[in-house]
């Protein structure tokens, strides 16, 4: 098992590395760069020269490469064309902030879909799957910002109950100021994570409760209950489980848009700044950020599921 | 137990009259339509016929492992003379696994791939003998020997996936036998495997049944499979049976148009005499609106307006063999010798000889 997650882990290097050639040429490739955010038509050619030998930019691209990914090794995202701040400054104070939000709306959202997924599935027919299953379908449907906007129109704007915009009122931060905040975003993004988790938990079900093991369990004499904790379940968690890890990247762009709506201090309304101000090098520090938590959201995926299963975990240890 | 006057001592499982019926968009299947049929102590029973003919929905039936779309009805249901038409859900879950087992067509999925060997049997023990822990585990260890896998001990802790399909077949049959059950019912038990491990199962399944001495009833559509193992043999066709027997009363004397086109499809090399094998034309009949005569009307061909007009009953031969047609054997036989010179006259290479 650790040789295959030191295996998985040397081969993640080089795709890393990859991902990191190809930000970087695509940015490079954009048609407006760095220097044109930070200069104007009226600067003469002498002080553009001087603005980019001082950014570097005079240099070879490959060389820019290496600089760029060399403080990216040693945490250093580089700054803001726009602000001048430091990337990494801002980005341990708002991924917390993402985290704080994205982090319990998943696990709710989890937890219930595989509640009700669970009933649902081994309901297959009944009343009670068909209202799960119809909600889910329903939900699937609505667009996260389209739901916020009813939240924020009907608690908002109509019931004038809650707060819509930010995370705190300003000179207020106590617990139950940011909790009145909290409410309407964590809604949307519950909302948001719960469909999809749960039609995948239903038709996950219903394919194991189809399989021939659980009709020899019958055979057998196990109750219902028996099949349903010890073999229907474990069969289904397994898959589900590899979920988990696969929604690792939604700890830092999981809520761009939910965020942006709300105005939350996370991720998300940094990144859509950023892109409206050609912003590089923010663009770029998320990307690779989002592109690394998907790598490592992958292997702890396959490692997760090696674990539920011992028909991988034995191919890999092969 | 009660209930002795109407079971004869040694009638282990009694069907009477047993009809399922399923409900599927808005149309009834009936897929088995009024079934007698009685297992005795030590029987090695064989219910043949084709894929539809009901064969299996017939035992599942029996054993409760119908859907919640499916309706069972039956005049008589019992086990060792207890009726188990009157008995609760409950009782009848305890009765599986325990008294009755079944195991099934395909071993590769026939257990749970996430659970060992061992854990599997261990929960059969349990349940069904109160054995745990180390008395379990030695049990369990007995009877994988029993069903003929090697090294047992070492096998309890591996998945099913490290089984090939034969030894997952052996590990279900030893799953049945950690029940002590009195009937196991097996259902196509050797279509999934190879021919080598069919013979080397079947074989196992006989010789349970005189070690364990717990009744067998195969379920298969091969009669070659059937001949070599069973005692006594029902042959179902669209819902029905056609025609019971001792294994040498069907494969010697078949009394019925429809067994004897089945053992005109068995290639035998004892027979030279037609030389092709002979196929049945036509396929089984629809089970959503069957016809009230005979099902196999459309395909035979001794057909007269009789058989269209109701369900032919039972002509019962000596011993204890029966066929449902409207026809003894003797006037089948009688039609046969009138018409085979003419056949044989018309077809290609005329055997007139063979007469």
């Amino acid at each position: 098992m650790a040789k295959y997650i030191a295996r998985r882990l040397l081969i993640a290097i080089p795709l890393l590395l990859l991902i990191s050639i190809i930000v970087f040429l695509l940015m490079r490739a954009a048609p407006y760069d760095a220097i044109d955010a930070m200069t104007t038509p009226k600067m003469s050619e002498e002080t553009i020269a001087a603005i980019k030998a001082q950014y570097g930019y005079d240099q070879p691209v490959w060389v820019q490469y290496f600089a760029w990914l060399g403080g990216l090794l040693q945490g250093n995202f580089g700054y803001s064309i726009v602000t001048k701040s430091s990337i990494a400054e801002q980005l341990a104070v708002r991924i917390p902030n993402t985290i704080l939000l994205v982090l319990p709306s998943y696990l709710v959202a989890y937890v219930t879909a595989i509640v009700l997924g669970l009933v649902a599935g081994s309901h297959r027919g009944s009343r009670l799957d068909h209202v799960i299953d119809g909600i889910a379908s329903v939900l699937i449907a609505v667009p996260s910002f389209w739901l916020a906007m009813l939240l924020i129109f009907v608690f908002g704007y109509l019931l004038r109950a809650l707060p819509i915009v930010g995370m705190q009122t300003v000179g207020d931060g106590s617990f139950v100021d940011v909790l009145r905040h909290y409410i309407l975003p964590f809604v949307t993004l519950t909302i948001a994570f719960l469909p999809d988790n749960l039609r995948y938990v239903r038709s996950s079900t219903i394919t194991q409760i189809t399989q021939d093991y659980v009709m020899v369990q019958e055979a057998f004499g196990a109750k219902r209950a028996e099949i349903m904790f010890r073999h229907v379940c474990r069969n289904v968690l397994g898959p589900v489980l590899t979920r988990l890890g696969m929604a690792l990247p939604m700890l830092v762009t999981g809520a761009i848009i939910t965020e942006t709506i709300f105005s939350w201090p996370g991720v998300g309304p940094y990144f859509m700044t950023a892109i409206k101000g050609m912003d590089y090098p923010i663009v770029m520090a998320i990307l690779i950020l989002s592109s690394t938590l998907v790598i490592i959201g992958n292997l702890l995926a396959d490692v997760l599921n090696a674990l539920a299963d011992p028909r991988i975990r034995q191919g890999g240890a092969r | 137990m009660a209930d002795t006057q109407q079971a004869p001592a040694g009638d282990l499982l009694r069907v009477r009259n047993l009809r399922t019926t399923f409900h599927a968009h808005r149309s009834l299947v009936k897929a088995v339509r009024g079934v007698d049929l009685t297992v005795r102590e030590g029987d090695f029973l064989a219910v043949v016929g084709e894929s539809g003919s009901g064969k299996s929905v017939t035992m599942k039936s029996v054993m409760g492992l119908m859907p919640d779309n499916a309706d069972v009805e039956a005049d008589e249901l019992t086990f060792c003379g207890r009726d188990m038409l009157a008995m609760s859900d409950e009782e009848r879950r305890r009765m599986r696994g325990g008294e009755i087992a079944m195991i099934f067509q395909d071993p590769m999925t026939s257990l749970d791939p996430l659970r060992t060997i061992g854990k599997h049997l261990r929960e059969v023990l349990k349940r069904h003998r109160g054995l745990t822990g180390a008395a379990a585990d030695t049990e369990a260890v007995r009877v994988l020997g029993q069903v003929g896998i090697p090294s047992p001990e070492q096998r309890l802790s591996q998945y099913p996936h490290e089984f090939s399909g034969g030894m997952r077949q052996r590990v279900l049959i030893a799953m049945a036998l950690c029940c002590q059950p009195k009937l196991l019912i097996a259902d196509e038990p050797t279509t999934a495997l190879d021919v080598t491990i069919q013979a080397q199962i079947l074989d196992l399944l006989r010789r349970l049944r005189d070690e364990a001495g717990m009744s067998v009833v195969l379920i298969s559509h091969d009669l070659g499979v059937v001949a070599n193992v069973c005692n006594r043999v029902a042959v179902m066709y669209g819902g029905v049976i056609m025609e019971t027997g001792t294994v040498d009363d069907i494969f010697l004397r078949p009394r019925h148009p429809y067994t004897r086109a089945l053992l005109g499809a068995v290639p035998n090399p004892a027979d030279r005499r037609h030389g092709r094998l002979v196929s049945i034309p036509g396929s089984a009949p629809s089970l959503v609106d069957p016809p009230d005569g005979c099902p196999f009307a459309d395909r035979c061909t001794y057909t007269c307006d009789r058989c269209r007009q109701a369900m032919p009953a039972f002509i019962a031969y000596e011993g204890e063999q029966t066929a449902r047609c409207v026809f003894t054997a003797d006037e089948l036989d009688r039609m046969d010798r009138t018409r085979r010179p003419a056949e044989d006259a018309a077809s290609h290479d005329a055997k007139g000889d063979a007469r």
